[in-house]
């Protein structure tokens, strides 16, 4: 299992902040691939992800970033602080 | 406390004073304050600042390592502020001591550059008109390159 959560535009467009799933994927990039398979607003949110960015485990990290033993990814826009 | 993330509001004069007087090996102190800009129209009602609790304050500690450790600085500190704020209010707060001015400034303008576009903090605009996510500004992703 896997915690995926999701920020700003992103947590509005899948309708929840947080969810656990249980997958087999090997990279981000595959997640985001099942997901999109799953429902609608998950493809609405991922249509384009070179407008979004990814942590994995708290870090920055990109989409080819391998799952093995992590616990939490992270999903959302380009952050916008200061 | 090098950064502190907050929703309540908090006095720039009084955090620089006091960040001020703790410096014992300092000779400059450079401070950045950041405040809730109206729109151009002058219609922003409020703006809602999410973040990411689990992550903000280690990619914020993060960021001021990298700032010690490329200038000498004696002393680093941020303050954000999360959750709904109207315009003209304090968002957000960088300060920086060194011995020298210009460690000083180098330090307070990496730590700007770096926390508009990696630290996970998203600004949505309520105005009359409704609400609409901030969008990232090619500039502030630009600006990093310098670094």
């Amino acid at each position: 299992m896997i915690d995926v959560v999701y920020f700003a535009w992103v947590r509005e467009r899948i309708g929840l902040p947080r969810e656990q799933i249980k997958t087999d994927a090997a990279t981000v990039a595959d997640l985001v691939a099942e997901l999109c398979t799953r429902e609608e607003r998950y493809a609405a949110a991922f249509a384009d992800i070179t407008a979004l960015r990814v942590a994995v485990d708290q870090e920055l990290a990109d989409f080819e970033t391998p799952l093995a033993g992590v616990r939490e990814v992270a999903f959302f826009p380009p952050m916008t602080g200061g | 406390m090098a950064v502190q993330l907050q929703t309540t509001a908090f006095d720039p004069g009084t955090v620089l004073t006091d960040f001020t007087a703790a410096q014992e090996n300092a000779g400059a102190v450079v401070s950045f304050t950041g405040i809730v800009r109206n729109t151009d129209a002058g219609d922003l009602q409020a703006m809602e600042i999410e973040h990411y609790p689990a992550m903000t304050k280690t990619a914020i500690a993060a960021m001021i390592d990298t700032a010690k450790s490329r200038w000498a600085l004696a002393d680093a500190q941020v303050i954000h502020r999360h959750g709904r704020l109207v315009p003209g209010e304090v968002i957000m707060m960088v300060t920086t001591a060194a011995r020298h001015r210009a460690d000083a400034f180098a330090g307070a303008e990496f730590l700007m550059d770096y926390l508009k576009s990696r630290a996970p903090f998203w600004k949505k605009e309520i105005t009359s008109n409704g609400a609409a996510w901030v969008e990232a500004r090619d500039v502030d992703e630009q600006a990093l390159a310098r670094w």
